[in-house]
Protein backbone atom coordinates (compact mmCIF):
# COMPACT_ATOMS: atom_id res chain seq x y z
CA UNK A 1 0.00 0.00 0.00
CA UNK A 2 1.08 2.78 -0.76
CA UNK A 3 -0.62 5.60 1.34
CA UNK A 4 -4.21 4.93 3.21
CA UNK A 5 -6.30 8.34 5.00
CA UNK A 6 -8.78 7.06 7.50
CA UNK A 7 -10.94 10.20 8.83
CA UNK A 8 -8.36 12.96 8.19
CA UNK A 9 -9.10 16.66 8.43
CA UNK A 10 -6.58 19.87 8.50
CA UNK A 11 -7.17 22.74 10.41
CA UNK A 12 -4.84 25.85 9.76
CA UNK A 13 -3.44 28.26 12.31
CA UNK A 14 -5.97 30.75 11.51
CA UNK A 15 -8.90 28.29 12.17
CA UNK A 16 -9.24 27.62 8.74
CA UNK A 17 -10.66 23.86 7.69
CA UNK A 18 -8.92 22.91 4.46
CA UNK A 19 -9.24 19.71 5.26
CA UNK A 20 -12.22 16.93 6.53
CA UNK A 21 -13.12 13.54 6.75
CA UNK A 22 -10.76 11.98 4.55
CA UNK A 23 -10.75 8.47 3.77
CA UNK A 24 -8.66 7.67 0.13
CA UNK A 25 -6.57 4.58 -0.02
CA UNK A 26 -3.94 3.95 -2.38
CA UNK A 27 -2.19 0.77 -3.76
CA UNK A 28 1.25 0.10 -4.51
CA UNK A 29 2.07 0.84 -7.98
CA UNK A 30 -1.20 2.50 -8.54
CA UNK A 31 -2.09 6.12 -10.53
CA UNK A 32 -4.93 8.23 -9.10
CA UNK A 33 -5.40 12.29 -10.00
CA UNK A 34 -7.51 14.35 -7.84
CA UNK A 35 -8.96 17.39 -9.00
CA UNK A 36 -11.39 19.59 -7.90
CA UNK A 37 -11.83 23.75 -8.04
CA UNK A 38 -9.38 26.06 -6.91
CA UNK A 39 -9.35 26.33 -2.75
CA UNK A 40 -10.63 22.55 -2.73
CA UNK A 41 -7.62 21.44 -0.87
CA UNK A 42 -5.74 20.15 -3.52
CA UNK A 43 -2.49 21.09 -2.62
CA UNK A 44 -3.26 20.86 1.52
CA UNK A 45 -3.92 16.71 0.57
CA UNK A 46 -0.16 16.69 -1.34
CA UNK A 47 1.26 18.24 1.71
CA UNK A 48 0.14 15.68 4.28
CA UNK A 49 0.66 12.61 2.35
CA UNK A 50 4.50 14.03 1.54
CA UNK A 51 4.51 14.31 5.40
CA UNK A 52 5.22 18.35 5.22
CA UNK A 53 2.27 18.74 7.05
CA UNK A 54 0.76 17.21 10.17
CA UNK A 55 -3.25 16.35 10.07
CA UNK A 56 -5.24 17.92 12.98
CA UNK A 57 -7.40 14.38 12.86
CA UNK A 58 -7.77 11.33 11.52
CA UNK A 59 -5.00 8.62 10.70
CA UNK A 60 -2.29 8.55 8.22
CA UNK A 61 -0.17 5.76 6.97
CA UNK A 62 2.28 6.35 4.28
CA UNK A 63 4.24 3.90 2.90
CA UNK A 64 3.23 1.43 5.61
CA UNK A 65 4.37 3.58 8.42
CA UNK A 66 2.49 5.64 10.73
CA UNK A 67 5.28 9.00 9.87
CA UNK A 68 4.52 11.21 12.91
CA UNK A 69 5.00 8.68 15.45
CA UNK A 70 8.44 7.94 13.49
CA UNK A 71 11.62 9.05 15.45
CA UNK A 72 13.85 11.57 13.89
CA UNK A 73 15.62 9.60 11.37
CA UNK A 74 13.18 7.14 10.50
CA UNK A 75 11.08 10.06 9.64
CA UNK A 76 13.97 11.19 7.38
CA UNK A 77 14.41 7.93 5.58
CA UNK A 78 10.41 7.88 4.66
CA UNK A 79 11.11 11.02 3.41
CA UNK A 80 13.73 10.57 1.09
CA UNK A 81 10.88 8.06 -0.39
CA UNK A 82 8.45 10.19 -0.86
CA UNK A 83 9.08 12.34 -4.31
CA UNK A 84 6.92 15.85 -4.26
CA UNK A 85 6.60 18.01 -7.27
CA UNK A 86 5.23 21.18 -6.12
CA UNK A 87 2.87 23.81 -7.88
CA UNK A 88 5.42 26.37 -8.07
CA UNK A 89 8.99 24.54 -8.40
CA UNK A 90 11.17 25.28 -5.26
CA UNK A 91 14.40 25.84 -6.98
CA UNK A 92 16.61 28.92 -6.32
CA UNK A 93 17.12 30.85 -8.85
CA UNK A 94 21.01 31.07 -9.17
CA UNK A 95 21.45 26.89 -9.05
CA UNK A 96 22.15 25.90 -11.90
CA UNK A 97 20.03 23.14 -13.77
CA UNK A 98 22.59 19.95 -13.00
CA UNK A 99 22.53 20.62 -8.78
CA UNK A 100 18.79 21.24 -9.24
CA UNK A 101 18.40 17.69 -10.57
CA UNK A 102 20.86 16.30 -8.22
CA UNK A 103 19.30 17.67 -5.24
CA UNK A 104 16.94 14.59 -5.83
CA UNK A 105 19.28 12.57 -4.21
CA UNK A 106 20.42 14.47 -1.04
CA UNK A 107 17.75 12.44 0.94
CA UNK A 108 20.15 9.62 0.36
CA UNK A 109 23.21 10.90 -0.69
CA UNK A 110 25.83 11.43 3.10
CA UNK A 111 26.94 15.39 3.40
CA UNK A 112 29.97 14.57 2.55
CA UNK A 113 28.92 13.51 -0.83
CA UNK A 114 26.17 16.35 -1.30
CA UNK A 115 29.21 18.75 -1.01
CA UNK A 116 31.57 16.98 -3.28
CA UNK A 117 29.05 17.63 -5.89
CA UNK A 118 28.91 21.38 -5.57
CA UNK A 119 32.65 21.35 -6.21
CA UNK A 120 32.34 18.73 -9.25
CA UNK A 121 28.31 17.45 -9.98
CA UNK A 122 29.33 13.31 -9.09
CA UNK A 123 26.09 12.34 -11.41
CA UNK A 124 26.35 14.00 -14.53
CA UNK A 125 25.33 11.31 -16.83
CA UNK A 126 22.66 10.26 -14.52
CA UNK A 127 21.06 13.83 -14.52
CA UNK A 128 21.15 14.27 -18.38
CA UNK A 129 19.48 10.77 -18.62
CA UNK A 130 16.89 12.03 -16.90
CA UNK A 131 16.53 15.70 -18.91
CA UNK A 132 16.69 13.90 -21.84
CA UNK A 133 13.58 12.35 -21.49
CA UNK A 134 12.13 16.19 -21.05
CA UNK A 135 13.86 17.60 -24.20
CA UNK A 136 16.04 19.62 -22.27
CA UNK A 137 19.67 17.88 -22.18
CA UNK A 138 21.01 20.52 -23.74
CA UNK A 139 20.08 22.90 -20.67
CA UNK A 140 22.15 20.96 -18.55
CA UNK A 141 24.70 23.19 -17.05
CA UNK A 142 22.44 26.63 -17.33
CA UNK A 143 21.25 28.78 -14.80
CA UNK A 144 17.76 27.90 -13.58
CA UNK A 145 16.88 31.29 -14.22
CA UNK A 146 17.60 31.54 -17.82
CA UNK A 147 15.09 29.00 -18.01
CA UNK A 148 11.34 29.88 -19.42
CA UNK A 149 7.90 28.95 -16.24
CA UNK A 150 7.56 25.39 -18.33
CA UNK A 151 11.16 24.23 -18.43
CA UNK A 152 11.85 25.23 -14.66
CA UNK A 153 8.40 23.35 -14.09
CA UNK A 154 10.19 20.26 -16.37
CA UNK A 155 13.42 20.47 -14.35
CA UNK A 156 11.26 19.92 -11.16
CA UNK A 157 9.76 16.90 -12.44
CA UNK A 158 12.73 15.25 -13.72
CA UNK A 159 14.55 16.07 -9.92
CA UNK A 160 12.02 13.64 -8.35
CA UNK A 161 12.61 11.16 -11.24
CA UNK A 162 16.04 11.28 -10.21
CA UNK A 163 14.98 10.69 -6.78
CA UNK A 164 12.95 7.45 -7.85
CA UNK A 165 10.69 7.55 -4.66
CA UNK A 166 8.73 5.10 -4.27
CA UNK A 167 5.83 7.26 -3.58
CA UNK A 168 5.11 9.86 -6.55
CA UNK A 169 2.92 13.44 -5.36
CA UNK A 170 2.59 15.79 -7.88
CA UNK A 171 1.23 19.09 -7.35
CA UNK A 172 -0.84 20.33 -10.76
CA UNK A 173 3.01 19.36 -12.36
CA UNK A 174 1.86 20.50 -15.95
CA UNK A 175 -0.19 24.26 -15.24
CA UNK A 176 2.79 25.81 -16.84
CA UNK A 177 3.12 23.61 -20.11
CA UNK A 178 1.32 23.77 -23.46
CA UNK A 179 -1.06 21.70 -24.13
CA UNK A 180 1.17 19.36 -26.06
CA UNK A 181 3.87 19.25 -23.57
CA UNK A 182 1.40 19.20 -20.34
CA UNK A 183 0.60 15.76 -22.30
CA UNK A 184 4.24 14.62 -22.59
CA UNK A 185 4.98 15.58 -19.37
CA UNK A 186 1.93 13.74 -18.04
CA UNK A 187 2.88 10.53 -19.76
CA UNK A 188 6.63 10.69 -18.80
CA UNK A 189 5.24 10.88 -15.26
CA UNK A 190 2.43 7.71 -15.92
CA UNK A 191 5.74 6.20 -17.63
CA UNK A 192 8.10 6.59 -14.84
CA UNK A 193 5.77 5.38 -12.29
CA UNK A 194 4.82 2.25 -14.53
CA UNK A 195 8.89 1.35 -15.45
CA UNK A 196 9.70 1.25 -11.54
CA UNK A 197 6.72 0.37 -10.20
CA UNK A 198 6.07 3.56 -8.00
CA UNK A 199 2.84 4.93 -7.03
CA UNK A 200 1.47 8.08 -8.21
CA UNK A 201 -0.84 10.69 -6.56
CA UNK A 202 -1.18 14.03 -8.77
CA UNK A 203 -3.98 16.58 -8.49
CA UNK A 204 -4.55 18.23 -11.75
CA UNK A 205 -6.46 21.30 -12.73
CA UNK A 206 -7.10 19.73 -16.62
CA UNK A 207 -9.51 17.68 -16.14
CA UNK A 208 -9.31 16.25 -19.42
CA UNK A 209 -5.82 15.14 -18.57
CA UNK A 210 -6.74 13.65 -15.73
CA UNK A 211 -9.85 11.51 -17.51
CA UNK A 212 -6.96 10.51 -20.45
CA UNK A 213 -4.02 9.35 -18.23
CA UNK A 214 -5.45 8.04 -15.29
CA UNK A 215 -7.28 4.95 -13.85
CA UNK A 216 -9.30 6.66 -11.15
CA UNK A 217 -10.10 10.17 -10.19
CA UNK A 218 -10.87 11.57 -6.67
CA UNK A 219 -13.03 14.54 -6.74
CA UNK A 220 -12.24 17.38 -3.75
CA UNK A 221 -14.39 20.04 -2.95
CA UNK A 222 -14.24 22.69 -0.55
CA UNK A 223 -11.77 20.28 1.52
CA UNK A 224 -13.99 17.26 1.10
CA UNK A 225 -14.13 14.09 -0.83
CA UNK A 226 -17.01 14.41 -3.59
CA UNK A 227 -16.34 11.42 -4.87
CA UNK A 228 -14.01 8.89 -5.58
CA UNK A 229 -13.96 6.40 -8.80
CA UNK A 230 -12.72 4.72 -11.69
CA UNK A 231 -12.24 6.66 -14.73
CA UNK A 232 -14.80 4.96 -16.47
CA UNK A 233 -17.84 5.74 -13.80
CA UNK A 234 -16.65 9.87 -13.83
CA UNK A 235 -20.19 10.69 -15.43
CA UNK A 236 -20.36 14.46 -16.47
CA UNK A 237 -22.96 15.15 -13.95
CA UNK A 238 -20.38 14.74 -11.28
CA UNK A 239 -17.73 16.97 -12.86
CA UNK A 240 -19.79 19.55 -13.37
CA UNK A 241 -21.12 19.23 -9.72
CA UNK A 242 -17.81 19.35 -8.71
CA UNK A 243 -17.14 22.53 -10.86
CA UNK A 244 -20.39 24.16 -9.80
CA UNK A 245 -18.60 26.91 -7.80
CA UNK A 246 -16.92 28.11 -11.27
CA UNK A 247 -19.10 28.44 -13.37
CA UNK A 248 -20.67 25.96 -15.98
CA UNK A 249 -17.61 25.11 -18.10
CA UNK A 250 -15.41 22.50 -16.96
CA UNK A 251 -11.62 23.45 -16.97
CA UNK A 252 -10.05 21.92 -19.43
CA UNK A 253 -5.82 21.85 -20.53
CA UNK A 254 -5.75 24.39 -23.06
CA UNK A 255 -6.35 27.91 -21.53
CA UNK A 256 -9.60 28.41 -23.00
CA UNK A 257 -11.72 25.88 -21.24
CA UNK A 258 -14.60 24.32 -23.15
CA UNK A 259 -17.87 25.61 -23.77
CA UNK A 260 -19.94 23.42 -21.66
CA UNK A 261 -23.74 23.34 -23.49
CA UNK A 262 -21.67 22.84 -26.72
CA UNK A 263 -19.13 20.10 -25.44
CA UNK A 264 -21.14 18.41 -22.83
CA UNK A 265 -24.17 17.63 -25.12
CA UNK A 266 -21.07 16.11 -27.41
CA UNK A 267 -19.83 14.76 -24.93
CA UNK A 268 -23.31 13.18 -23.31
CA UNK A 269 -24.30 12.21 -26.61
CA UNK A 270 -21.27 9.93 -26.79
CA UNK A 271 -21.94 8.53 -23.18
CA UNK A 272 -25.18 8.01 -24.35
CA UNK A 273 -24.28 6.03 -27.60
CA UNK A 274 -21.98 3.43 -24.67
CA UNK A 275 -19.08 3.95 -27.35
CA UNK A 276 -16.80 3.85 -24.77
CA UNK A 277 -15.33 5.85 -21.39
CA UNK A 278 -15.62 9.52 -20.85
CA UNK A 279 -11.78 9.70 -21.42
CA UNK A 280 -12.28 9.02 -24.82
CA UNK A 281 -15.00 12.07 -25.02
CA UNK A 282 -13.67 14.41 -23.47
CA UNK A 283 -10.60 14.10 -25.68
CA UNK A 284 -12.86 14.43 -28.49
CA UNK A 285 -14.88 17.66 -26.89
CA UNK A 286 -11.15 19.21 -26.91
CA UNK A 287 -10.66 18.48 -31.02
CA UNK A 288 -14.83 19.26 -31.54
CA UNK A 289 -13.97 23.04 -29.69
CA UNK A 290 -10.96 23.84 -32.32
CA UNK A 291 -14.03 23.96 -34.99
CA UNK B 1 -15.75 32.30 -10.52
CA UNK B 2 -18.00 34.95 -9.04
CA UNK B 3 -19.79 37.26 -11.42
CA UNK B 4 -20.75 40.10 -9.07
CA UNK B 5 -21.14 42.79 -11.43
CA UNK B 6 -23.67 44.70 -9.15
CA UNK B 7 -23.06 47.63 -7.13
CA UNK B 8 -20.62 46.94 -4.66
CA UNK B 9 -22.84 45.52 -1.32
CA UNK B 10 -20.48 47.67 1.31
CA UNK B 11 -17.78 49.80 0.99
CA UNK B 12 -14.32 47.40 1.73
CA UNK B 13 -12.21 48.83 4.63
CA UNK B 14 -8.70 47.72 5.27
CA UNK B 15 -8.51 45.76 8.71
CA UNK B 16 -5.63 46.55 9.20
CA UNK B 17 -6.16 50.55 9.60
CA UNK B 18 -7.00 51.17 12.98
CA UNK B 19 -3.44 48.70 14.35
CA UNK B 20 -1.37 51.20 12.08
CA UNK B 21 -2.61 54.28 13.20
CA UNK B 22 -2.10 53.02 16.93
CA UNK B 23 1.68 51.75 16.35
CA UNK B 24 2.26 55.20 14.56
CA UNK B 25 1.09 57.09 17.74
CA UNK B 26 2.86 54.63 20.21
CA UNK B 27 5.86 55.14 18.54
CA UNK B 28 5.43 58.55 18.47
CA UNK B 29 4.45 58.71 22.62
CA UNK B 30 7.86 57.00 23.24
CA UNK B 31 10.54 58.78 21.06
CA UNK B 32 9.35 62.26 22.63
CA UNK B 33 10.80 61.49 25.94
CA UNK B 34 13.96 59.86 24.73
CA UNK B 35 14.90 63.06 22.57
CA UNK B 36 14.19 64.99 25.64
CA UNK B 37 16.47 62.42 27.69
CA UNK B 38 19.10 62.43 24.94
CA UNK B 39 19.44 66.63 25.22
CA UNK B 40 18.41 66.25 21.37
CA UNK B 41 19.22 70.33 20.50
CA UNK B 42 20.00 70.55 17.41
CA UNK B 43 19.95 73.89 17.03
CA UNK B 44 23.06 74.41 18.93
CA UNK B 45 25.34 73.56 15.97
CA UNK B 46 24.23 76.73 14.10
CA UNK B 47 24.97 78.99 17.04
CA UNK B 48 27.78 81.68 16.18
CA UNK B 49 30.19 80.59 18.80
CA UNK B 50 29.69 77.11 18.62
CA UNK B 51 30.61 77.35 14.83
CA UNK B 52 33.83 79.17 15.88
CA UNK B 53 35.12 76.54 17.90
CA UNK B 54 34.31 73.82 15.64
CA UNK B 55 36.15 75.46 12.86
CA UNK B 56 39.18 76.21 14.72
CA UNK B 57 39.01 72.78 15.87
CA UNK B 58 38.58 71.13 12.34
CA UNK B 59 41.17 74.00 11.05
CA UNK B 60 43.94 72.19 13.35
CA UNK B 61 43.65 69.16 10.75
CA UNK B 62 45.00 71.46 8.19
CA UNK B 63 46.87 70.26 6.03
CA UNK B 64 47.33 66.54 6.53
CA UNK B 65 50.56 65.83 7.34
CA UNK B 66 53.03 63.97 4.66
CA UNK B 67 56.36 63.54 5.79
CA UNK B 68 57.83 60.45 4.28
CA UNK B 69 58.86 58.76 7.73
CA UNK B 70 55.24 59.55 8.75
CA UNK B 71 53.90 57.97 5.52
CA UNK B 72 56.50 55.11 6.57
CA UNK B 73 54.97 54.39 10.12
CA UNK B 74 51.18 54.80 8.70
CA UNK B 75 52.05 52.16 5.77
CA UNK B 76 52.88 49.58 8.35
CA UNK B 77 50.46 50.57 10.88
CA UNK B 78 47.46 50.16 7.85
CA UNK B 79 48.87 46.57 7.17
CA UNK B 80 48.88 45.89 11.13
CA UNK B 81 45.25 47.04 11.12
CA UNK B 82 43.96 45.15 7.93
CA UNK B 83 45.82 42.20 9.51
CA UNK B 84 43.91 42.65 12.76
CA UNK B 85 40.55 43.18 11.26
CA UNK B 86 41.06 40.17 8.90
CA UNK B 87 42.25 37.71 11.59
CA UNK B 88 39.72 39.19 13.90
CA UNK B 89 36.77 38.46 11.08
CA UNK B 90 38.24 35.16 10.42
CA UNK B 91 38.07 33.78 14.20
CA UNK B 92 34.32 35.75 14.47
CA UNK B 93 33.32 33.16 11.47
CA UNK B 94 33.89 30.48 13.56
CA UNK B 95 32.19 30.99 16.09
CA UNK B 96 28.95 32.48 13.65
CA UNK B 97 28.87 29.94 11.13
CA UNK B 98 28.17 27.47 13.40
CA UNK B 99 26.24 28.83 15.46
CA UNK B 100 23.71 29.99 13.25
CA UNK B 101 23.24 26.96 11.31
CA UNK B 102 22.37 25.58 14.78
CA UNK B 103 20.01 28.60 15.76
CA UNK B 104 18.27 29.70 12.45
CA UNK B 105 14.36 28.06 12.17
CA UNK B 106 14.84 27.83 8.38
CA UNK B 107 17.22 24.67 8.97
CA UNK B 108 15.15 23.51 11.58
CA UNK B 109 13.39 20.37 10.39
CA UNK B 110 11.26 19.51 13.47
CA UNK B 111 9.61 22.76 12.73
CA UNK B 112 8.22 20.82 9.51
CA UNK B 113 5.08 19.06 10.43
CA UNK B 114 6.31 20.08 13.64
CA UNK B 115 7.83 16.88 14.14
CA UNK B 116 9.78 14.84 16.34
CA UNK B 117 12.64 16.16 18.49
CA UNK B 118 10.61 19.79 18.29
CA UNK B 119 11.09 20.51 21.91
CA UNK B 120 14.89 19.73 22.17
CA UNK B 121 15.10 21.52 19.28
CA UNK B 122 14.01 25.02 20.19
CA UNK B 123 15.89 24.54 23.53
CA UNK B 124 19.11 24.46 21.38
CA UNK B 125 17.81 27.17 19.63
CA UNK B 126 17.51 29.09 22.42
CA UNK B 127 20.53 27.86 23.89
CA UNK B 128 22.33 29.32 20.73
CA UNK B 129 20.89 32.61 20.24
CA UNK B 130 21.36 33.21 24.55
CA UNK B 131 25.20 32.60 23.76
CA UNK B 132 25.17 34.24 20.80
CA UNK B 133 23.48 37.61 22.82
CA UNK B 134 26.08 37.28 25.63
CA UNK B 135 28.69 37.55 22.93
CA UNK B 136 27.77 40.58 21.54
CA UNK B 137 26.55 42.26 24.26
CA UNK B 138 29.48 43.02 26.23
CA UNK B 139 31.81 45.65 24.04
CA UNK B 140 34.79 44.90 22.20
CA UNK B 141 36.75 46.79 24.61
CA UNK B 142 35.62 44.88 27.57
CA UNK B 143 36.63 42.23 26.53
CA UNK B 144 40.07 43.14 24.97
CA UNK B 145 40.48 44.76 28.62
CA UNK B 146 40.36 41.26 30.09
CA UNK B 147 41.83 39.48 27.47
CA UNK B 148 45.16 41.92 27.94
CA UNK B 149 45.30 40.12 31.37
CA UNK B 150 45.44 36.71 30.23
CA UNK B 151 47.78 37.70 26.55
CA UNK B 152 49.67 40.62 27.37
CA UNK B 153 49.73 44.14 25.61
CA UNK B 154 49.75 42.75 21.58
CA UNK B 155 47.35 42.67 19.13
CA UNK B 156 46.12 39.07 20.24
CA UNK B 157 43.98 40.87 22.61
CA UNK B 158 42.70 42.76 20.49
CA UNK B 159 42.16 40.13 17.79
CA UNK B 160 40.17 37.84 20.10
CA UNK B 161 37.90 40.52 21.32
CA UNK B 162 36.65 41.40 17.89
CA UNK B 163 36.25 37.82 17.35
CA UNK B 164 33.82 37.22 19.86
CA UNK B 165 31.81 40.46 19.76
CA UNK B 166 32.04 40.51 16.15
CA UNK B 167 31.10 36.15 16.16
CA UNK B 168 28.46 37.27 18.25
CA UNK B 169 27.11 39.58 15.86
CA UNK B 170 27.57 37.86 12.94
CA UNK B 171 25.89 34.77 13.99
CA UNK B 172 22.97 36.21 14.94
CA UNK B 173 22.51 38.10 11.75
CA UNK B 174 23.78 35.38 9.64
CA UNK B 175 20.56 33.24 11.79
CA UNK B 176 18.16 36.46 10.55
CA UNK B 177 19.42 36.36 6.56
CA UNK B 178 18.73 32.70 6.60
CA UNK B 179 14.80 32.78 7.82
CA UNK B 180 14.09 35.93 5.74
CA UNK B 181 15.30 34.76 2.19
CA UNK B 182 13.04 32.24 0.53
CA UNK B 183 12.77 29.37 2.71
CA UNK B 184 11.04 27.05 0.32
CA UNK B 185 13.68 25.44 -1.21
CA UNK B 186 14.99 24.65 2.16
CA UNK B 187 11.90 23.35 3.18
CA UNK B 188 11.05 21.06 0.10
CA UNK B 189 14.66 19.61 0.14
CA UNK B 190 13.97 19.07 3.96
CA UNK B 191 10.88 17.60 3.70
CA UNK B 192 12.92 15.26 0.85
CA UNK B 193 14.80 13.58 3.65
CA UNK B 194 17.83 16.06 3.09
CA UNK B 195 19.98 16.81 6.21
CA UNK B 196 21.10 20.41 7.33
CA UNK B 197 24.14 20.79 5.80
CA UNK B 198 22.76 19.66 1.51
CA UNK B 199 19.19 21.97 2.36
CA UNK B 200 21.77 24.78 3.72
CA UNK B 201 24.11 24.34 0.62
CA UNK B 202 21.32 23.35 -2.31
CA UNK B 203 18.62 25.30 -0.42
CA UNK B 204 19.26 28.38 1.27
CA UNK B 205 23.00 29.49 0.32
CA UNK B 206 22.19 30.17 -3.24
CA UNK B 207 20.08 32.71 -2.49
CA UNK B 208 21.53 34.13 0.80
CA UNK B 209 24.85 34.55 -0.49
CA UNK B 210 24.83 37.62 -1.88
CA UNK B 211 23.42 39.27 1.42
CA UNK B 212 25.50 37.28 3.95
CA UNK B 213 28.51 38.52 1.58
CA UNK B 214 27.72 42.13 1.90
CA UNK B 215 26.67 42.06 5.84
CA UNK B 216 30.55 39.98 6.30
CA UNK B 217 32.05 42.34 4.38
CA UNK B 218 30.78 45.46 6.15
CA UNK B 219 31.41 44.04 9.34
CA UNK B 220 35.09 43.99 8.28
CA UNK B 221 35.35 47.32 7.90
CA UNK B 222 33.47 47.93 11.03
CA UNK B 223 36.10 45.88 12.46
CA UNK B 224 38.90 48.02 10.89
CA UNK B 225 37.11 51.40 12.25
CA UNK B 226 37.14 49.25 15.52
CA UNK B 227 41.09 48.73 16.09
CA UNK B 228 40.82 52.24 17.18
CA UNK B 229 39.84 51.27 20.52
CA UNK B 230 43.04 48.49 19.79
CA UNK B 231 45.19 51.21 20.62
CA UNK B 232 43.99 51.06 24.26
CA UNK B 233 45.70 47.61 24.15
CA UNK B 234 48.92 48.26 22.49
CA UNK B 235 47.25 46.06 19.75
CA UNK B 236 49.45 48.56 17.28
CA UNK B 237 47.83 49.53 14.08
CA UNK B 238 46.21 53.06 12.92
CA UNK B 239 44.56 52.91 16.66
CA UNK B 240 47.77 53.11 18.38
CA UNK B 241 49.47 55.70 15.93
CA UNK B 242 45.98 57.86 16.24
CA UNK B 243 46.70 57.94 20.16
CA UNK B 244 49.43 59.01 19.96
CA UNK B 245 49.17 61.72 17.45
CA UNK B 246 46.30 62.74 19.16
CA UNK B 247 48.45 62.85 22.38
CA UNK B 248 51.10 65.07 21.02
CA UNK B 249 48.14 67.47 19.40
CA UNK B 250 49.12 66.94 16.13
CA UNK B 251 46.21 67.51 13.69
CA UNK B 252 47.57 67.06 10.45
CA UNK B 253 48.50 63.23 11.46
CA UNK B 254 45.45 62.99 12.75
CA UNK B 255 43.75 64.00 9.35
CA UNK B 256 46.09 61.89 7.47
CA UNK B 257 45.39 58.75 9.48
CA UNK B 258 41.11 59.45 8.93
CA UNK B 259 41.84 59.98 5.30
CA UNK B 260 43.32 56.38 5.22
CA UNK B 261 39.99 55.23 7.22
CA UNK B 262 38.12 56.94 4.14
CA UNK B 263 40.06 55.10 2.00
CA UNK B 264 39.65 51.73 3.59
CA UNK B 265 36.06 52.12 3.87
CA UNK B 266 35.92 53.39 -0.27
CA UNK B 267 38.15 49.63 -0.59
CA UNK B 268 35.77 47.79 1.71
CA UNK B 269 32.69 48.72 -0.77
CA UNK B 270 34.34 48.57 -3.63
CA UNK B 271 35.28 44.20 -2.08
CA UNK B 272 31.28 44.21 -1.84
CA UNK B 273 30.31 44.97 -4.72
CA UNK B 274 32.54 42.85 -6.39
CA UNK B 275 31.76 39.83 -4.66
CA UNK B 276 27.72 40.52 -4.88
CA UNK B 277 28.44 40.65 -8.87
CA UNK B 278 30.41 37.28 -8.70
CA UNK B 279 27.88 35.57 -6.87
CA UNK B 280 24.81 37.37 -8.23
N1 LIG C 1 -1.31 28.36 5.44
C1 LIG C 1 -2.65 28.53 5.30
N2 LIG C 1 -3.35 29.17 6.24
C2 LIG C 1 -4.68 29.33 6.12
N3 LIG C 1 -5.41 28.88 5.10
C3 LIG C 1 -4.77 28.21 4.11
C4 LIG C 1 -3.35 28.01 4.17
N4 LIG C 1 -2.99 27.32 3.07
C5 LIG C 1 -4.12 27.12 2.38
N5 LIG C 1 -5.20 27.65 2.98
C6 LIG C 1 -6.60 27.60 2.53
O1 LIG C 1 -6.96 26.25 2.42
C7 LIG C 1 -7.77 26.05 1.29
C8 LIG C 1 -7.20 24.96 0.42
O2 LIG C 1 -5.99 25.42 -0.11
P1 LIG C 1 -5.15 24.57 -1.15
O3 LIG C 1 -3.90 25.29 -1.43
O4 LIG C 1 -5.04 23.17 -0.66
O5 LIG C 1 -6.12 24.62 -2.42
P2 LIG C 1 -5.90 23.98 -3.86
O6 LIG C 1 -7.00 22.99 -4.07
O7 LIG C 1 -4.53 23.47 -4.02
O8 LIG C 1 -6.17 25.22 -4.80
P3 LIG C 1 -5.46 25.62 -6.21
O9 LIG C 1 -6.09 24.78 -7.26
O10 LIG C 1 -5.84 27.05 -6.37
O11 LIG C 1 -4.00 25.40 -6.06
C9 LIG C 1 -7.86 27.41 0.57
O12 LIG C 1 -9.09 27.98 0.86
C10 LIG C 1 -6.76 28.22 1.17
O13 LIG C 1 -7.13 29.57 1.26
MG1 LIG D 1 -2.86 24.08 -5.12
Amino acid sequence: MAFELQGVGLTHGNGFRALQRISIRLGRGERAAVIGPSGAGKTSLIRLLGVATRPSEGRLNILGRNPWQLPAGELRRLRARIGTIHQAPPIPPRLRVITAILAGRLGQWPAWKALLSLLYPVDIAGAQATLARFDLADRLFDRCDRLSGGQLQRIGIARVFYQEPDLILADEPVSALDPALADAALGELVAESERRGASLFASLHAVDLALKWFPRIVGLRAGEVAFDLPTAEVSNGLLHELYAAEGSVLPTQASAPAALRHGGATAEAMAESGDGTLAANVVRLDTCRGR
Amino acid sequence: MNTDTDARPYAARDPDTRARLGWTLLALVLLWPLLLLAEFRPWALFEANNLQVMGAFLAGFLPPATSTEFLGLLLKATLETLAIATAGIALALLIAIPLAILCTRALAVSLIGPGPGRLGGSALRAAGRALLTFLRAIPEIVWALMLVRVFGLGPAAGVLALAVTYGGMLGKVYTEIFESTDTRPTRSLLAAGAGRFAALTYGLLPNAAQELTSYTVYRWECAVRASVIMGFVGAGGLGQLMDQSMKMLNGGEAATILLVFLLLVVLADALSATLRRALA
